[in-house]
Parts: structure tokens; C-alpha cells; sequence
């Protein structure tokens, strides 16, 4: 049964959820929610089951028609969402009936807009999970972005026309503001013994900006560079892991996303902190951000505090 | 020469074990041995492993299992590893159309090289080539053992777009394209064999640790092998 009618796609609409796991020893990329936390939240509001897919919206939405009523709840960036021309707030869950048109506007915050359907989008499992890896073309809905004229259907108790109707929210508190300019915290890599004095200290210091070369690969930075102590940039190649950040020879630094390939050859010269990976991925090219560093114990507490307080907060 | 592993954070989500500090089979014959006791176990919380060269590095969920935790688990396992007992490295054989426009740079290869384009493809095919990790795109592995007597520098300009089951060579490497990619390699020739196919069971031809034994095959069979990867038989399985 169809549920979800594609008026427009917006410029990069891909169906994701927490990402394949058990494939990288293969190479193949865990891809997911680029935002892990507004897309966890998202699915919480709607009541749906921990990593029911979603729709991940990139810098504009997708203008989408209901054919059956369900609840939606909208996270992460905002782009001004309207039900029918009235404006819904981000970050709380709405029933969307049937013929109602949820559009969206220009980007206000943000970068990524998650869209949860109460019961989740109903697309093939594909190796575990139905996440969008485009380059390959795997999983997601045919593994590609949304297009117009795209039917969606969505994984209920369609049995039952019953979904939770009740609407919650995320508190105030816990809503994350996308600041200009934010600190970022990170976490010394593997290789962070390659890196000079001068390199260390660029990193920690400087503004960095994100170049327009920025996918769900990784963001490619523009900024001082950070130099290395050897003449040989290169390591042997070795696994990479959420939020490694890598320095290429010529001492850029990259972010690796959602969609990193799962080994390189670059030094590892940090980690971004996986309660700071969603800034990130809320960044557009022209943003600048800053690094901190933090001991990988403090990076856990900072995670596991900001995280659960606000899942547990929409749960109860 | 026995160093002893190094344990380091990959930020707050990951571990890497360190074997040691080159390339050799037997660095890697000790990530997979680390791999293959981790998993035995089956520890809560992690998520996923990457074995390479001479590191397995190990995804784990902060919020289900703690560093400290992880790592007396690890420990305990390395102490026992030499008591693993790897199951047998398993040989398959590939199937290659060398040459034409299956493989337009082999002529390039020879002439480098000073070697007949039959040479260079009874060099290529007379070894057996490690796998001592895949990454890059899924299902590419990179591969040891090539000999270096038909070593070629990469292409100057690379091309857009270089179809899947393309066999290439960089420098002293040799490799199979499992999907449509750019790249710079030489291309010698192209397997009919499916390195990845998602709707297929196993989704990937081969695994960390098994060798690859590449063997001519004409156009013909070429063909007839094509249309069988096409229904999903792994072919290598019924030689």
C-alpha cells in the first residue's frame, strides 16, 4: 500500500537508518543518518522502533503528499515544514491525514532535515539495514535519491489504521542550536604522533571552514594547513572509524561521514567526539568550526549525558 | 619477531589492535586471528570490525559496553591467541579475458616491461595473491604477492569510468574493480565474476585471508561465465 507520494525530491532526499554494520571488513561503508541524534529523536516522537528508516532531506526538503493518515515528526535542520500551508514545528510529532501536503521552505538552521512516518518507511533490507549507500547503489529506496513521482509505502500495522496519536516533544533544552562557528571536540588518533608541533597547534587553533567539496562521504576543510613531521604523508592502509579526521599530504584536513569509505591511507590525526558527529553533519560549505580537544573517557560522559537524558525525555 | 600489540582509541567509538608496524602475512595472519577470537565471543556492544594490513580496528557502542571493559575482554583474547586455530585460507580461482578491450593496457604492461603480452599474462596467472584486506570500494581487495617483473606505474590521466571486473595493475600491485569506478590503474583484462552482488548469498566473493588464483579464460567463456554471475551462481564454487 502506498502511503507517501514524491511531489519534488529536494535536493538530495535519501532513505536512511542507523547504518549497516557487519559489511566494512568487506569495504563496504555503514552509510545511516548522517545526524544520528535527530534522527534517533525522530523516530522516537512517532513512537516508532529503534531504527525504523527515515528520510534524510539535504539543505531543501522534499514536497510529499499522504495518501493514509500517520503521525510525522521533523528533526535537525529547520526548513520551515508546512502541513497544508500551515507551519509545523520541528522537533514534535504531527498526525498528517489523508491528501495532506507537507512541503518545506528555505533553510533557516542546520544542513539535514530527518523525517520520521510513524511505522517507517517501508523499503527492502538490503545486507541488514535500509540504508542509502548511493555509490554503489545498495539499499534505500532502489539505491538512489528520491525523484519525482515516487511512491513510498510505509511499514506499519497497516493492517491496523491505528498509530499512536499522541504528540510529543523534545524539550526545550535538549533541542540543539547549529551556532556559527561551533566548538567541535576531538579525540587524538592513531597517528596524532605524526603530526609536528606547528601541525598540532594549527588544528587546535585555527578556524577551519568547510570547503564546497563536502558530501555524506566527508567534508574536505579549508584552513591552515597541519604539517607532519615526516616527509612521507602516507600510512599502510588501516580502518577508519566514525568521525576520523584524516591529513592528506598537502596537510588538508577531511572529516569522514556517514558514507567514509571504510580504510585509508591518510593519517588519522583525531576522531570527532560521536556527541559532536551531528554538528558536523549539520554544517554546510562556507561554515566554519572550531576544534577542541577531549580524552576519549570525557567524550563517552559528554555523549552518553547529552543523549540519554534527551532520548529517556521523549520516551516517558 | 614478536612486538607486542598496541592498543589505541580510534576516538570514543573505536579500538585498533596494532600487530606490528609493516606489511607481512604474518602481521596479518594475526589480525585475523585477533578477528576470529573477538567475534567467537561474541561481546555486547561491538558493532563491527575492520581487519587491514597489521590493525583489526573494532567498532563498539559507548553506551553498551566501556572502554575498560572492552579492553580486559581483549587482553584475555590476545593472551589465547595462539591457540586459535584459523580455519583453512581458502584458494579460488578467477577466471580473467586478458587483453582486447577487456584489458586495453596490456600491451602497455609488456612494453614497459620488455615482456610479450603472453608472458605478462602467464606471469600474472602463475601466482597465488594473498588477500590481506579489502576496503576502498566494497568488495576490493588488496593483494599480495605480485611479481615485479610486470610492476607498472599507474596511467597519467585516470579514467572516469572503468566498468566492474576490470584487473588492473598499480606499481606492484594487482587488483580487481568490483564496481563501476574512476581510477588510474592498467587494465590487462576483466573477470565475468561478481565481486558484489547485494541481492546475492554470499554478497562478497571473498574474505580477509584467502588467496586468489587468476586463470585465462577466451571470449567465449567469458560470455558463459557473464551470464551465470548475472543469475546470482558465484561460479568460483563450481569449478
Amino acid at each position: 500500500m502506498d502511503r507517501i507520494i514524491v511531489h519534488s525530491p529536494g535536493l538530495l532526499t535519501t532513505v536512511q537508518d542507523e547504518g549497516r554494520y557487519g559489511y566494512q571488513r568487506f569495504g563496504m561503508p555503514v552509510s545511516g543518518a548522517m545526524d544520528i541524534f535527530s534522527f534517533r529523536i525522530a523516530n522516537l516522537l512517532v513512537e516508532n522502533p529503534v531504527g525504523s528508516a527515515c528520510l534524510e532531506a539535504t539543505l531543501t526538503g522534499p514536497e510529499i503528499t499522504f495518501d493514509a493518515p500517520c503521525m510525522i515528526a521533523i528533526t535537525g535542520a529547520d526548513m520551515r515544514p508546512s502541513l497544508n500551508g500551515k507551519p509545523v514545528r520541528n522537533w514534535e510529532s504531527v498526525p498528517a491525514g489523508k491528501g495532506d501536503v507537507l512541503r518545506f521552505g528555505a533553510i533557516r538552521s542546520g544542513c539535514r532535515s530527518y523525517i520520521a512516518f510513524s511505522g517507517g518507511i517501508d523499503v527492502p533490507v538490503v545486507m541488514g539495514s535500509r540504508s542509502t549507500y548511493l555509490r554503489s547503489k545498495t539499499g534505500g529506496f532502489h539505491g538512489r535519491a528520491l525523484q519525482k513521482g515516487d511512491f513510498l509505502s510505509l511499514s506499519l500495522i497497516s493492517s491496523n489504521s491505528s498509530f499512536p496519536v499522541k504528540n510529543k516533544r523534545l524539550p526545550d533544552r535538549f533541542i540543539p542550536q547549529y551556532v556559527k562557528n561551533p566548538v567541535i571536540h576531538v579525540i587524538p588518533g592513531p597517528e596524532v604522533d605524526r603530526i609536528s608541533f606547528d601541525g598540532i597547534r594549527s588544528f587546535l587553533i585555527s578556524e577551519y571552514r568547510v570547503s564546497p567539496q563536502c558530501d555524506r562521504m566527508g567534508y574536505r576543510l579549508a584552513g591552515p594547513p597541519v604539517g607532519l613531521k615526516t616527509e612521507n604523508p602516507d600510512i599502510i592502509s588501516a580502518g577508519i572509524s566514525p568521525g576520523t579526521i584524516q591529513v592528506t599530504g598537502d596537510g588538508q584536513l577531511i572529516i569522514l561521514m556517514a558514507d567514509r569509505q571504510t580504510t585509508g591511507g591518510y593519517v588519522r590525526i583525531a576522531n570527532v567526539a560521536l556527541a559532536d558527529i551531528p554538528a558536523v553533519a549539520q554544517m554546510k560549505p562556507g561554515d566554519t568550526l572550531h576544534f577542541r580537544e577531549i580524552s576519549m573517557e570525557n567524550a563517552q560522559k559528554l555523549q552518553a549525558e547529552r543523549w540519554n537524558a534527551a532520548f529517556s525525555s521523549v520516551t516517558k | 619477531m614478536n612486538d607486542p600489540m598496541k592498543y589505541l582509541p580510534s576516538g570514543d567509538s573505536a579500538i585498533i589492535i596494532k600487530t606490528g608496524s609493516d606489511i607481512s602475512a604474518n602481521q596479518n595472519i594475526k589480525v585475523r586471528k585477533l578477528l576470529y577470537g573477538i567475534e567467537r565471543e561474541k561481546i555486547n556492544g561491538i558493532v563491527d570490525f575492520i581487519p587491514a594490513y597489521n590493525e583489526l580496528l573494532i567498532c563498539y557502542d559507548p553506551l553498551e559496553i566501556s572502554f575498560r571493559r572492552l579492553l580486559d575482554t581483549l587482553y584475555l583474547i590476545e593472551n589465547k591467541l595462539d591457540d586459535i586455530q584459523l580455519p583453512e585460507s581458502r584458494i579460488i580461482r578467477v577466471p580473467v579475458l586478458y587483453g582486447g578491450e577487456a584489458g586495453p593496457d596490456l600491451d602497455e604492461v609488456a612494453e614497459r616491461n620488455r615482456l610479450t603480452p603472453d608472458k605478462v599474462i602467464e606471469i600474472h596467472s602463475s601466482a597465488d595473491y594473498l588477500i590481506y584486506m579489502l576496503g576502498f570500494t566494497p568488495g576490493f581487495c588488496y593483494l599480495g604477492g605480485m611479481d615485479e617483473r610486470i610492476a607498472t606505474p599507474r596511467k597519467a590521466q585516470p579514467r572516469l569510468n572503468i566498468p566492474a571486473g576490470s584487473v588492473g595493475i598499480a606499481d606492484k600491485q594487482t587488483g580487481i574493480y568490483p564496481i563501476v569506478s574512476p581510477g588510474g590503474w592498467q587494465l590487462i583484462g576483466k573477470t565475468p565474476l561478481r565481486l558484489f552482488d547485494p541481492a546475492r548469498d554470499p554478497v562478497f566473493l571473498f574474505s580477509p585471508g584467502d588467496h586468489i588464483r587468476f586463470y585465462a579464460i577466451g571470449e567465449e567463456e567469458f560470455l558463459r561465465i557473464s551470464e551465470l554471475s548475472e543469475k546470482g551462481s558465484i561460479f568460483t564454487a563450481h569449478q
